[in-house]
């Protein structure tokens, strides 16, 4: 098709107004759109034209602030960078993400990931403090690797819809998160590691809810890799289960 | 904060995991073809005299402890899981059939790996 | 905030959403077959120790067509938790660098594999020369 010709798609959307409904329905709506309509561009479409009563969450409209996460066809995504054209001329299912509550229509509770994400340190505690005129923190190349691509993470919560686990227990901080944790433990100027391991370690709370699923690291828009985030916390949450024992003080902490 | 006990499982978890990735097919053709039906093998491959000489041997000796015991404690933590994905309530009495039965089998071989001597 | 009334869906059947929760839980499952087999190795390791008469049965008994049906199974199933094993192991490790880049998971997982693969063939030749 020519980029600018126009097409009917039908996308169905779940709906849930807790005012009225006890429960989810899906919605269908027929939408026109183009080769480069994105999904949320879609919804704006219904919003607009269809039915102004219709939520959803969104803001850059591309691929940064992470607010548009839904089920696109069942798959976590993010809605303004997913495009109509690869689902006709079939419809399109748009739901919340799962896992999470919802809070109305497409618009999942993410006071579950907040809270987590207050309790994490999810900043640099410098390890030896420096005075402006000491200068700026030195940082190799390699350093920088080590927690770069964690960094990357938009807190989209994609990865939370991929993860059973954190369905079936809310409590586990997760997969973003965890790459979060990792990714100031390793960073060179940090001194906070000790505090965030303690969550690393809790159970039901840390790396030990993980039974290696995987598709957290499939659906990241970012290739943050959060599995290998959480994974390789495996390996030093049991160092420190079993060093403990070696330690001169001794006992747990 | 309730530290996680994970550990003392996942460990062997992974050990078994890695052995059975790297000797498993090999060994399941040898027990399960080549030595009852003589391919490969002589008839007397796997036989009683060959057998005990390597559970004789300090070597052959931790090689059947660790296949037995570390693939049998890896299954029962994938088991563990396993139940807990369908949505089972793993309670104190599953995990006593699980992780004990898996406990008593470390025994069981150690005993008779023991008992057949240096 | 009083007309929040947060809906929380069931999780039954989850594996059931999507053909990657099926993979991972085939690849669960097939834990109950790889612990039938310790437990045929257990009862061979028994049986060495009760003596030759006791030994002797079993190896009679793996000839049996339930052991080979048993066998076939098991023997699928080592294949297939080899291969998920290294498919997964790149998300298990920690980042390796080599001269300042980072070794990709396809490699790491293609390594794994050839490993396996060599010592297959190294252990089975090792039997055989060993039994002769
Ligand atoms: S790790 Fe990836 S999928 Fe998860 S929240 Fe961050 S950006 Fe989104
Ligand atoms: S709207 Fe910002 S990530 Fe999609």
């Amino acid at each position: 098709m020519s980029a600018s010709e126009i097409k009917t798609i039908e996308i169905e959307v779940l709906r849930y107004r807790p005012e009225q409904d006890t429960e989810p329905f899906w919605q269908s709506f027929q939408v026109p759109f183009s080769h480069d309509t994105s999904v949320l561009e879609g919804l704006q479409s219904i919003k607009d034209d269809l039915d102004a009563t219709l939520s959803y969450r969104w803001s850059c409209r591309m691929a940064v602030c992470g607010s548009c996460g839904m089920m696109i066809s069942g798959k976590p995504k993010l809605a303004c960078s997913t495009f109509l054209r690869d689902f006709y001329p079939n419809k399109v299912q748009v739901g919340p993400l799962e896992h999470f509550p919802i809070e109305r229509d497409l618009v999942v509770s993410a006071e579950g990931f907040i809270s987590k994400l207050e309790k994490i340190t999810p900043y640099i505690v410098p390890k030896e403090p420096r005075t402006i005129e000491q200068g700026e923190y030195i940082q190799t190349p390699l350093q920088l690797k080590q927690f770069l691509q964690y960094s990357g993470c938009i807190n989209c919560m994609l990865c939370y819809a991929a993860c059973p686990q954190f369905g079936m227990n809310p409590k586990f901080i997760g997969p973003g998160l965890m790459a979060l944790v990792h990714r100031y433990n390793v960073d060179s100027r940090d001194g906070a590691r000790e505090q965030r391991m303690e969550l690393v370690d809790e159970e039901d709370v840390g790396v030990w809810s993980c039974t290696a699923v995987g598709y957290c690291s499939e659906v990241c828009p970012k290739k943050v890799d959060p599995a290998n985030a959480v994974n390789q916390n495996k390996v030093n949450s049991a160092l420190n289960y079993f060093g403990r024992f070696l330690k001169p003080q001794g006992g747990q902490k | 904060m309730k530290r996680a006990n994970d550990p003392i499982f996942w460990l062997p978890f992974g050990a078994g995991g890695v052995l059975a990735a790297l000797f498993g097919p090999a060994l399941v053709l040898i027990t399960g073809f080549a030595a009852p039906f003589a391919i490969g093998l002589g008839p007397d491959a796997l036989g009683y005299d060959n057998m005990m000489a390597f559970a004789h041997n300090a070597i052959g000796k931790l090689f059947l402890f660790a296949i037995v015991v570390f693939f049998l404690w890896h299954a029962a933590l994938r088991i563990y899981h396993t139940l807990h994905d369908f949505g089972v309530h793993v309670g104190t009495v599953l995990k006593l059939i699980i992780f004990g039965g898996s406990l008593v089998a470390t025994v069981i071989a150690v005993w008779t790996l023991l008992a057949i001597g240096f | 905030m009083s007309g929040r009334k947060p809906y929380t869906r069931s999780m039954s059947g989850w594996w059931k959403r999507d053909p990657f929760f099926t993979a991972y839980m085939v690849r669960e499952a097939t834990s109950f077959i790889v612990a039938a087999y310790a437990i045929v190795l257990l009862v061979g390791l028994v049986r060495l120790g009760q003596g030759k008469e006791a030994y002797d049965g079993f190896m009679q008994a793996l000839q049996s067509p339930i052991s080979v049906v048993f066998h076939l199974v098991t023997l699928a199933v080592f294949v297939y938790h080899t291969w998920s094993w290294f498919q997964i192991m790149p998300k298990t490790m920690p980042m390796i660098f080599i001269s300042g880049k980072r070794l990709e998971g396809a490699t790491i997982t293609r390594t794994g594999v050839a490993v396996a693969v060599v010592v297959t063939i190294v252990f089975l030749a090792f039997v055989m020369g060993v039994t002769r």
